[in-house]
């Protein structure tokens, strides 16, 4: 009888297991108790030369660096203001907005086994997050000193009234605390922390191959006893795309984030047994599908011809067919997912190309003999597909409404240059991020008297009295409530005036192993420390 | 030997020719390309006009291109490549760690493209004209249209993701702590897809080459006596026609080695094999100019060696080859 090595036992436990991945929705199966133990490969699409998070916030080295060295607080769902406590258990901003007290968390070792104090935040705060961090400079300039009254409590000082709210927002993303003793000796930037991190975090970071992987290890002498989960997360250099969802469906990867699968790929991937598609665990990293303009070219300083393009632009086209329905269409410059500043009270701008037609007729520009009124260079961000993309639609848009638009497509350093330094444009596609609060990362897009070469930012040349009056005054706004009807008032300053015109707002995609638990579940789980995130069988 | 001591010195002088054209072209090449290592850095963190200035200045791109290629030679001079940009480390470093990678792959591409190639030629050429030359040689043309990330996505989708018999990507399995012999099978599994997918498509030029040397050996006068002698067929192929029309393969063979390092370019990244190619790929999109004329300069070395051994090696099967200088 051995001829036939089916057994009826082996056929029903097939069939059950067949059953199981097919009638659960994945929610369900990702709710089963969590286990301990395990390697999570994910994949990378990229090495960054600097893994300081104090020193560079962006999501490519948090990406990494986030599970080895951590903030203050981290973005949370359903925690108070959004946050829930890292390394400081709780935070109070004085009236006056001078200053801001911080308790530590206690008992926490670095991972080099030194205990961590507030010596530690306040020389982060005051030698790497003032001085020389992306956004640092912008949130912390007006931070004097910070008190360290006993080794728990952290008082931050501002020369300057500072909006406590603003530093609520900033926590997260800004607030990485590196290892005094690792850093007081010699120059920052040159320190081999920088691309070895130790931090506090529930993972130690183990290895580096360049041009293979980054390896990080359980942290066992972490502060929360029960975490982390995972014994091991590596992660795999995959700079090509294809190679990516290959590796995923080859189950030689558990993850893959930051849409590394390509959009056009996710309907199909999604059938794939096994494999989970999850867009959820973005929503503090919004970015922004936004069209930059020229205000030195005399026919875009022109409010009406801007207003023609916004018109001309089909919104529900760009988010059903560029973005596939994985995005949202955009009223103004804050993104609908910011509860707190968003507002709908905003002018809008239809899709309806007799209105730009009409528009630009009143403008002055009249169409030629071959249906065109003028020409414009049109420079549309390398970056993503779905800018490229858009470049292109907006060039078909554009004649619709007579009016010229010739691509020029540039790699990413070229891009950069010729938009933000040479201004060598007439309209950019530029994908900026909204980062919780305006402040951070939003209102320098439309601020004018910025010096050139600072990427992301107005380098159109626009000025407008009212707007920057604005920024200056919500800067400096402590009341949270009053500070938000000023930014409600930005957005639609803005929206009227459209000194850029806002298309699309979208998060990124992650595409997992159903065995992978806890994913996405905070705001920014991308970009946090994953010590919950678990592998089952 | 002397004739073989010509050859090399001949080979040497041009040599140092053609690397300073290299080191001249590719630094006013990268220069030319608009925006620079910091521009290309700030893409992914944004930061304000402060920062900028000070990286640029820490980098030392705040001098004149003039300047730094100045600079760049006096080191070159001490035999020092510099330091990388991007990794922020010495770029001989960066390269040795991932030329072993790409001379791996290169060389286990061309020897399957050159013997492969070589024997389907034989094949081809010992009956030009018959049907199964003729398939052969369409057949390796069809091979040699494909566009190479084109194959290699095919074979990754038919032998990776459908059958699961060879890896993805990488060039061993990630952080396995194998040893040894195991550690040479993971790796040979690991280059089964990249090296099938860069010699498949070399392999027509050999093919074509030796099929075409054949075809025209067997009007020489000296097969046409081995005929009339009444030697066998397989000795007049083996012994007369194919020994005669390996010359020119090996003239090929240095040839293909400096096309097969820009082919790794595209195979490497798709295999997310860590090897100059992609290096190569990653230094120009973040405007790294010490790196990748340190890439230029490793693999033009290479293309010379490769070339002074074929020319040693043809010297050395060709009495022909060099006796007028020698002489």
């Amino acid at each position: 009888m051995p001829l036939l090595p089916l057994s009826r036992r082996s056929l029903l436990s097939g069939s059950a297991a067949l059953l199981a991945s097919t009638a659960l929705p994945a929610h369900l199966r990702a709710q089963e108790t969590p286990k301990k133990g395990g390697r999570l490969i994910v994949a990378a699409d990229s090495e960054p030369r600097n893994l300081n998070p104090a020193m560079v916030a962006s999501n490519g080295v948090f990406f990494v660096a986030s599970k080895v060295v951590e903030p203050l607080a981290e973005a949370s769902f359903d925690g108070a203001d959004g946050l829930v406590p890292r390394l400081a258990t709780s935070w109070e901003g004085s009236d006056d907005g001078l200053s801001v007290t911080f308790r530590l968390r206690e008992g926490v070792t670095w991972h080099d086994g030194k205990p961590f104090t507030s010596a530690d935040v306040a020389f982060s705060a005051l030698n790497v997050w003032k001085p020389l961090q992306n956004l640092g400079r912008v949130v912390f300039k007006d931070l004097e000193s910070v008190d360290t009254p006993d080794e728990h409590t952290a008082v931050f000082r501002f020369s300057k009234p500072t909006p406590f709210q603003l530093i609520r927002n900033a926590l997260p993303p800004l607030t990485s605390v590196l290892p005094k003793h690792v850093y007081e000796q010699g120059e920052i930037a040159d320190n081999p922390a920088n691309t070895a991190p130790i931090g506090t975090g529930p993972f130690r970071f183990a290895e580096h191959k360049p041009g293979e992987y980054y390896r990080l290890e359980r942290n066992a002498s972490y502060w929360d006893k029960d975490l982390p989960l995972l014994d091991e997360i590596v992660y795999r250099v995959l700079p090509d795309r294809a190679a990516a969802a290959g590796a995923l469906e080859a189950e030689e990867i558990h993850l893959a984030a930051f849409s590394a699968v390509p959009l056009a790929d996710l309907a199909r991937i999604a059938e794939v047994p096994g494999l989970k598609v999850v867009s959820r665990g973005y929503e503090d990293l919004t970015y922004q599908l936004v069209v930059e303009i020229n205000h030195r070219r005399k026919e875009l300083a022109d409010r009406k011809v801007r207003q023609a393009i916004a018109h001309a632009i089909d919104r529900k086209f760009v988010v059903d067919t560029i973005f596939l329905g994985y995005a949202t269409a955009s009223t103004g410059p804050v993104p609908l997912n910011s509860k707190t500043f968003y507002t709908d009270e905003v002018p809008l701008y239809a899709f309806d190309p007799a209105r730009a037609d009409a528009l630009l007729e009143e403008a002055g520009y009249p169409r030629g003999g071959d249906g065109k009124r003028f020409s414009l260079k049109l420079l549309p961000a390398p970056y993503f597909n779905e800018t490229r993309q858009f470049g292109d639609y907006l060039r078909q848009a554009l004649a619709v409404v007579g009016i010229d638009a010739e691509i020029v497509n540039n790699d990413a350093a070229a891009h950069q240059k010729a938009v933000y330094t040479d201004h060598a444009f007439d309209l950019a596609v530029a994908p900026p991020v909204f980062r919780v609060d305006p402040a951070i990362s939003t209102t320098i897009l439309v601020q004018s008297g910025l010096p050139d070469g600072v990427p992301f930012s107005n380098q159109g040349g626009y000025r407008n009295e009212a707007i920057d009056a604005l920024i200056a005054k919500a800067s400096e706004t402590i009341d949270p409530e009053a500070r938000i009807a000023l930014y409600r008032e930005f957005q639609k300053l803005v929206a009227e005036d459209l000194p850029l015109i806002n298309v699309a707002e979208w998060g990124f995609v992650s595409v997992a192993h159903e065995s992978v638990g806890n994913i996405a579940n905070n705001p920014r789980w991308v970009v946090s420390n994953w010590a919950d995130t678990w592998l089952g069988a | 030997m002397n004739r073989v001591r010509a050859v090399i010195l001949r080979r040497l002088v041009g040599a140092v020719a053609v690397l300073a054209i290299v080191i001249v072209g590719g630094f006013f090449l990268l220069e030319a390309a608009p925006g620079d290592a910091v521009d290309a850095y700030v893409v992914s963190t944004g930061g304000d006009a402060g920062m900028i200035e000070e990286l640029r200045k820490a980098w030392g791109l705040d001098r004149s291109p003039l300047a730094r290629f100045g600079l760049y030679v006096w080191s070159l001079a001490q035999l020092d490549l510099g330091r990388s940009v991007t990794f922020s480390r010495p770029v001989l470093n960066v390269v040795l760690e991932r030329l072993p990678n790409t001379l791996l792959l290169m060389g286990s591409a061309t020897a399957l493209s050159f013997s492969l190639g070589s024997l389907l030629g034989i094949l081809a050429g010992s009956r030009p004209g018959s049907f199964r030359d003729r398939l052969l040689s369409i057949g390796s043309l069809a091979l040699y249209a494909v566009p190479g990330f084109w194959l290699g996505l095919v074979l990754t989708v038919l032998f990776s993701v459908q059958l699961r018999w060879f890896p993805v990507s990488g060039i061993e399995t990630i952080a396995s702590g194998k040893q040894g012999l195991d550690r040479a099978l993971d790796i040979g599994r690991h280059l089964v897809l990249p090296v099938a997918s860069l010699g498949l498509i070399y392999l027509a030029l050999y093919l074509r080459v030796m099929r075409a040397g054949m075809a025209e050996a067997w009007r020489m006068d000296f097969v046409l006596a081995a005929r009339a002698r009444g030697l066998p067929r397989r000795r007049i192929v083996i012994g007369h026609v194919a020994r005669n029309a390996l010359l020119p393969l090996v003239t090929m063979l240095g040839l293909q080695s400096a096309a097969m390092l820009g082919g790794s370019v595209v195979i490497e990244s798709l295999f997310s094999v860590p090897g100059l190619g992609r290096l190569a790929q990653e230094a120009v999109a973040g405007r790294d100019t010490p790196l990748l004329l340190g890439i230029i300069l490793v693999s033009a070395v290479l293309v010379v060696l490769i070339n002074l051994a074929v020319d040693i090696l043809y010297a050395v099967l060709d009495p022909r080859v060099g006796a007028g200088e020698a002489a």
